[in-house]
């Protein structure tokens, strides 16, 4: 077990100086959900908020910012398949395989730099959301659940991603799959509540695991009611995070070639 | 004690057969070299040997683990400098050094101290701060072994290590091997070029589709094709007819105005062959003497194969 966490710290800070080197992949991560976020509340902000919010519901920015925080999450995971996709490609992976190292310190050590990177994005993507008007209410007892709850979300979807990189022949077959991590926050609560939605994609909506993790995240920064969507959010990041956990060590255990 | 033993080894991928039964010895502290033309099962070999495939049948032992049982031991005697380059191309070369030293925790002075004594003994000092993208090829290769040897592996897997490299780095990479196996490291070469091997290697076996179709010393093989022979080169048929009759053991060849006296080349059998030439009043234009050499038995035994010298063709 140390020897797993020696081992993964090593690979950490190796990505860590990838990052540094080659920052470009983390840049587009944050700069899609910031996108997102001038796009909703800059151009459709008026429109979407007078319109369909429930009177009373309070600012539109303040409905959308968790969703698009939240986001930040999913936009990360495409440095983090394509970052695993391009490493398999290389010698030096070969050559690790071939060395008496904890094996899956190769994958933990990318699954810490993602969590690293992809929280500190996500510290951004809050920033320019407070910039353009966003109010939390919460309590830093609140803010700290928060912090976990994104947290929770990024570890999940890191684990996906890295079962995405290691599942896919070609970079851009890893980059196209983290798309359905990036954009499934489109069709939750992230952007209007789901009684605004025709029925079929309102139950969608309602069932994917996104918008638990939106309203627990929301009612945390708002107040707005949590109720059972706690939970719902605990289950599906533990069932997203196993499941990416032993989807990838599957895919990195079985020999090459054939 | 045999550094890597392996018995009636089999791997194939579907239907293609790419290993069809190998059996290897390989002695402690010496130079093993496979060689085979492109898509013989070079590269399969190694990745077998080296845990990164898995066999379909047979038994292998390095430094006296078991390859099915014990893989983790097996990684703990070895080394690997892969046929494509095995570095980290956005560190640096002192980072990459650094890597293998972590992750073999070698201790943070130790470590330090193993990278410093690599970067100098492989001329890597001045370019130890810079990324590996900006290193030109013999420079690459050299980072490449420097990080199979941060570990001090007892034996070393060489994958065509000089493939693509300048006569000079080819050099100073035959020299790194020499000084390995000085001391006391096992070395398991592949290579398609004969004269790495014959440079090299302690024994050779020849891979060709699959199976080993010759294993011995150098010397061993070059006594498999017909010995050496003179070459007199005439400059016209008459005088190649008067000598054909003169040298009735000789071989012509009427196109290209020649004739093949056996002989071994040495020097007594030389001064007999001129003063028979003399006496028979036979005056060839040229004379050109050939001693069998590797690439005589490395064609005579993968004959069937015609990608032989197709250097970059598909494996």
């Amino acid at each position: 077990m140390t020897t797993t966490m020696i081992d993964s710290v090593t690979m950490f800070r190796r990505d860590l100086k990838h990052a540094l080197r080659y920052p470009v992949m983390t840049i587009s991560g944050i700069g899609t959900a910031v996108l997102f976020l001038l796009l909703f509340v800059g151009v459709f902000g008026n429109a979407l908020g007078a319109d369909f919010l429930p009177a009373g519901a309070g600012r539109y920015i303040d409905y959308v910012a968790p969703g698009v925080i939240l986001m930040a999450a999913g936009t990360g995971t495409a440095a983090t398949a394509i970052k695993i996709n391009q490493d398999m490609l290389e010698g030096i992976i070969a050559r690790l395989r071939t060395m008496s190292i904890a094996r899956m310190s190769v994958l933990t050590g990318q699954v810490i730099g993602s969590l690293v990177r992809t929280l500190l994005s996500g510290i951004l993507v809050v920033l320019v959301a407070v910039a353009l008007g966003f109010r939390p209410s919460a309590t830093p007892v609140e803010y700290l659940a928060a912090f976990g709850v994104f947290a929770m979300l990024t570890f999940a979807l890191t684990w996906m991603a890295v079962a995405f990189g290691l599942a896919t022949k070609t970079v851009a077959g890893a980059n196209s799959l983290t798309l359905i991590l990036q954009f499934l926050p489109l069709i939750s609560s992230a952007f209007l509540p789901t009684d605004s939605m025709p029925a079929g994609v309102a139950w969608f909506a309602e069932h994917q695991p996104y918008t638990p993790i939106i309203e627990t995240l929301r009612g945390l920064l708002m107040g707005s009611g949590i109720g059972d969507s706690a939970w719902w959010a605990l289950a599906w990041c533990v069932v997203l995070a196993a499941g990416g956990f032993f989807w990838s060590r599957a895919l990195y255990n079985r020999p090459r070639g054939a | 004690m045999s550094a890597i033993e392996v018995s009636g080894l089999r791997k194939a991928y579907g239907k293609h057969t790419v290993l069809d039964g190998i059996d290897l010895h390989v002695a402690e502290g010496t130079v093993y070299s496979l060689l085979g033309p492109n898509g013989a099962g070079k590269t399969t070999t190694v990745e077998i040997l080296t845990t990164l495939q898995a066999p379909d049948a047979g038994s292998v032992t390095v430094a006296g683990h078991d390859l099915a049982t014990d893989p983790e031991g097996v990684r703990r005697s070895i080394g690997v400098t892969g046929q494509f380059s095995a570095v980290d191309n956005l560190l640096t070369g002192a980072e990459n050094l650094q890597l293998m030293a972590d992750l073999l925790h070698l201790g943070k002075r130790a470590g330090r101290e193993r990278v410093a004594e690599l970067l100098e003994r492989f001329d890597l000092v001045d370019a130890a701060g810079r990324i590996a993208t900006t290193y030109s090829g013999g420079m690459r290769r050299r980072l490449d072994l420097a990080m199979t040897l941060v570990g001090r592996p007892r034996i070393i897997f060489l994958d065509e290590p000089t493939t693509g490299l300048d006569p000079r780095s080819r050099h100073t990479m035959w020299q790194s091997v020499r000084d390995l196996v000085a001391a006391g490291t096992t070395i398991f070469l592949t290579t398609q070029y004969l004269d790495e091997a014959d440079q090299l290697a302690d024994r050779i076996a020849v891979l060709n589709g699959g199976v080993l179709v010759a294993e011995g010393t150098p010397a061993e093989l070059k006594r498999l094709v017909p010995g050496g022979h003179v070459r007199l080169q005439f400059s016209d048929p008459a005088r190649l007819e008067h000598a054909a009759v003169r040298f009735a053991d000789g071989t012509r060849d009427d196109e290209a105005l020649t004739l093949d006296v056996p002989g071994d080349g040495g020097v007594g059998t030389l001064r007999t062959l001129l003063d028979r030439l003399s006496h028979e009043r036979v005056e060839p234009d040229g004379l050109s003497v050939h001693t069998p050499d590797l690439d005589d038995v490395f064609l005579a035994l993968t004959a069937k194969s015609p990608t032989l010298y197709t250097k970059d063709g598909v494996r």
